[in-house]
C-alpha cells in the first residue's frame, strides 16, 4: 500500500514538473523579417519593481515603449537573477530565441556577456553599470554618472542637516553604490566640511533588516538627515520615516514611499541611452560603444519632492549646482 | 577611537539592535530546533519565512488586522510544514534535498504573489512598540528591554516555552526518543510518524511566523527575498545552540549583537575596511562552532527515515 501511494505521488510530481516545464519553456521564434518590432530582453538582479536599481531599467522601458508604440517594441525580462549562473542561462537563452538586443543590466553579469557574445554576432549585447565592452564588436557598455546626482543631494543634504552628522546606508562598497555614495560625501564637504558623513556597508543588496538597523544605529549616533543606494534601503527608508529624518534617494524615485521625508531622488533615465543604442543598431552598429547617463545628457534627472517645505534657498542652490555640474563650472572632486 | 563604543549610546544602541535583529532568529530556530531533535532538518526554513513575511503583510495590506495577518501565517507555516512533512515522513525523500526544494518553492511562491497581487513596495502600519508600565521607565534596561514591540517579547519568551516542553513534558520526551532512537521509540508505542508530523508543523508554523516577525513587525514592508539567508543562519544557529532553546537565545544574540556593533564600527568611522566589519559575526560564528564541536553532538536519527517494521 505504502508503495503504491509513493509510487503514486511520484507520478503526480513527475505530471506536475513536465507541465510546468512545457509552460515555462519559451516557444521557438522565426527569424526576424525587417518590418517585426524590436526585441529587447533584460536580465536583472532584483525585481522589476525594487523602487532602485531595476525599476529604473523598467522604467525606462515602459517609456520607450510608449514613445515608440507597443508593435515598435517588444520587451521581456528575467528579474531576480541574483544568482550569476541563472542569469547567464537565461542571457544566452534570450540570444538563441533570436532577441535583437539583451541588456544584462547588473555589473555582476560582465563575465557572462563577454563568453556569451561572440557565439551571437548578430545580436546586440548591452551591460552595465560599467565602462567595459570587452573590445567586442557587438557589446555596448552603460553607466551612470551617479555620483554628479549623488553631489547635488550632498549639497541639499548639507543645507538641511541640523545635527551636522549626515548618514548613509550603502550595500558593498563598488560600482554605482560607491560612486553615489562618493558623489554624495563630496558634495555635504562642498557646502561645509565640518558636517561629519558616517557611511556604513552592509555586505548586502537585499538584507532589508540590516539596512533598517544600521539607518537606526545612524538615526541613535546623532543623524538626522540619511541617504542609501541599492534595494534594500527601503529597510533604511521606513526607518527614516518612523523617526521624521529627511531621506535622500538615487536609483528611481522613492516619494511614493515615504512622502514625509523623501527629500529628493536621483532618478536614471535610461531610455536616453537605450534611444541611442537602438539607433545604432539600425545603422549597423551592434557595440563598441560607452554610454554614460549624465544630468547633460537627460539620463538622470534629480527630482525634489515637490510636497515638502524646503525652503527657497535649498531648491535655489540646487538648482545652481546642477546647472553647474552641466556646464562644467562645478566639477566633482 | 575605539573608546567611542564604550559609551551608553553605544552600548544601549548595540542591544537592542541586536535584540531585535535577533527575534526572527529565534522563532526559525526554535522551530528548526523541535524538528532536528525529532530527527527532521528542514532546510526550507528561509522559503516559509518568505511565505509567512509575504502573507502576513498582505492581509495587513487588505485588511489593516495584525491578528489575521498572524493566523494567516501560522496558517501558511503549518501548511509547509506538513507538505514538508508529507515529503519527508511519508514518502521518505531526502531531507536535505526536500528542503531545498521547499525553499525554493517559498522564496518563487512569495516573488510570484508579490508580483501579482502588489506589486510595488508600500509601508503598513505593523506592530508598534509596546513600553512595558513600570519596567520600561527603567533608566538604560528599560530602554533596551521593555520597548520593543510584541513579536519581539514573544520571540523571547518562546525560549523558556520551548526549554519546558522539550525537557519537561511526556511530548519533549517523545519528541527526544524519536530523534534518538525511533525503532525504541517506536517498540514503546510511541507514534513516530505523528511526532515528527508535528515537529516539522511546528517548526513551519514558527518559521512562517519568524518572516512575519521581519515583514510586518520589525520593517512593516515586504520585499522579493528580503530574509537574505536569515533562514539558513537560523538553522546554523540550532547547531551552534547544541540543539538546545537557550544555546540557540545565546548564538542568536551573539550573531545579532556582533552585527550591530560592527555597524557601530562603521557608523564610528573606526578604519577596519567595511568589507572586514560585515564579515566579524559569521567569522566568530565559524569560530564558535568550531570551538564548541566537540561538545555538541545531534539527535542520533538526525535526517535518517524511518519505517515500521512488519
Amino acid at each position: 500500500m505504502k508503495n503504491t501511494i509513493k509510487l503514486f505521488s511520484l507520478l503526480l510530481i513527475t505530471v506536475l514538473l513536465v507541465a510546468g516545464c512545457t509552460q515555462a519553456a519559451p516557444p521557438v521564434e522565426e527569424p526576424e523579417v525587417s518590418d517585426q518590432p524590436l526585441r529587447v530582453a533584460i536580465v536583472t538582479p532584483s525585481s522589476m519593481n525594487d523602487l532602485a536599481f531595476s525599476q529604473s531599467i523598467s522604467d525606462a522601458m515602459q517609456a520607450l515603449q510608449k514613445e515608440m508604440g507597443e508593435g515598435k517594441l517588444e520587451y521581456v525580462y528575467s528579474e531576480n537573477m541574483f544568482v550569476v549562473d541563472d542569469a547567464a542561462a537565461a542571457i544566452r537563452s534570450y540570444a538563441q530565441q533570436g532577441f535583437d538586443i539583451i541588456l544584462a543590466h547588473g555589473s555582476q553579469y560582465g563575465s557572462s556577456v563577454q563568453e556569451i557574445a561572440p557565439d551571437f554576432p548578430n545580436t546586440v549585447f548591452a551591460w552595465g553599470t560599467t565602462v567595459d565592452t570587452f573590445d567586442m564588436p557587438n557589446v555596448h557598455a552603460y553607466e551612470a554618472a551617479s555620483d554628479e546626482g549623488g553631489f547635488v543631494n550632498g549639497v541639499m543634504a548639507a543645507l538641511l542637516t541640523e545635527t551636522k552628522v549626515i548618514g548613509v546606508v550603502g550595500p558593498i562598497e563598488t560600482g554605482d553604490a560607491k560612486l553615489y555614495i562618493d558623489g554624495f560625501a563630496a558634495g555635504v564637504k562642498s557646502v561645509d566640511p565640518e558636517i561629519d558623513v558616517r557611511v556604513t556597508y552592509i555586505g548586502s543588496f537585499s538584507d532589508v533588516a540590516l539596512a533598517a538597523e544600521a539607518a537606526t544605529t545612524h538615526l541613535s549616533a546623532g543623524a538626522d538627515v540619511l541617504t542609501g543606494s541599492a534595494q534594500m534601503v527601503i529597510g533604511a527608508i521606513g526607518k527614516a520615516k518612523e523617526a521624521g529624518a529627511y531621506w535622500f534617494g538615487t536609483q528611481a524615485d522613492q516619494t511614493s514611499f515615504a512622502h514625509d521625508v523623501v527629500v529628493a531622488s536621483q532618478v536614471y533615465h535610461w531610455e536616453v541611452l537605450l534611444r541611442e543604442i537602438f539607433a545604432l543598431r539600425q545603422s549597423g552598429v551592434l557595440g563598441g560603444e560607452t554610454f554614460a547617463a549624465t544630468l547633460d545628457n537627460g539620463g538622470q534627472v534629480i527630482k525634489i519632492n515637490p510636497d515638502l517645505d524646503l525652503g527657497q534657498d535649498v531648491l535655489d542652490e540646487a538648482e545652481r549646482v546642477i546647472q553647474g555640474i552641466i556646464d562644467q563650472t562645478i566639477s566633482i572632486p | 577611537m575605539i573608546k567611542d563604543l564604550f559609551t551608553a549610546t553605544v552600548i544601549i544602541g548595540i542591544i537592542s539592535s541586536g535584540i531585535r535583529l535577533a527575534t526572527p532568529y529565534l522563532y526559525a530556530a526554535i522551530g528548526e530546533m523541535f524538528g532536528q531533535r525529532s530527527g527532521v532538518l528542514n532546510l526550507g526554513v528561509e522559503g516559509q519565512m518568505l511565505l509567512g513575511a509575504f502573507v502576513a503583510y498582505f492581509v495587513v495590506l487588505r485588511t489593516e488586522s495584525l491578528l489575521l495577518a498572524i493566523l494567516a501565517a501560522i496558517g501558511v507555516g503549518a501548511l509547509m510544514g506538513l507538505a514538508m512533512g508529507f515529503v519527508t515522513i511519508q514518502l521518505q525523500a531526502t531531507q536535505g534535498i526536500a528542503g531545498i526544494g521547499f525553499y525554493l518553492f517559498g522564496m518563487g511562491m512569495s516573488n510570484l504573489l508579490f508580483q501579482k497581487l502588489i506589486g510595488v513596495v508600500e509601508n503598513i502600519d505593523g506592530f508598534s512598540a509596546i513600553k512595558i508600565p513600570l519596567l520600561g521607565d527603567i533608566p538604560v534596561i528599560g530602554e533596551i528591554f521593555f520597548r520593543q514591540n510584541l513579536l519581539v517579547y514573544l520571540a523571547f519568551l518562546l525560549v523558556p516555552l520551548a526549554w519546558f516542553v522539550l525537557n519537561k513534558t511526556t511530548l519533549g520526551l517523545k519528541i527526544r526518543a524519536v530523534g534518538e532512537n525511533p525503532e525504541a521509540a517506536d517498540s514503546l508505542g510511541v507514534n513516530v510518524a505523528l511526532v515528527r508530523y508535528f515537529t516539522v508543523t511546528l517548526g513551519g508554523i514558527l518559521s512562517s511566523i519568524a518572516g512575519a516577525s521581519l515583514s510586518v513587525a520589525l520593517l512593516n514592508v515586504f520585499q522579493q527575498n528580503m530574509t537574505a539567508g536569515q533562514g539558513f543562519i537560523a538553522v546554523a544557529l540550532v547547531y551552534f545552540g547544541s540543539w538546545r532553546p537557550f544555546g540557540i537565545l545565546a548564538g542568536a544574540l551573539l550573531f545579532s549583537m556582533v552585527n550591530a556593533l560592527q555597524l557601530w564600527i562603521q557608523v564610528l568611522g573606526i578604519p577596519i575596511p567595511s568589507e572586514l566589519a560585515v564579515m566579524l559575526p559569521y567569522i566568530l560564528t565559524i569560530l564558535v562552532l568550531t570551538l564548541s564541536l566537540t561538545k555538541g553532538k545531534g539527535p542520533s536519527a538526525l535526517t535518517k527515515a524511518f519505517e515500521r517494521e512488519g
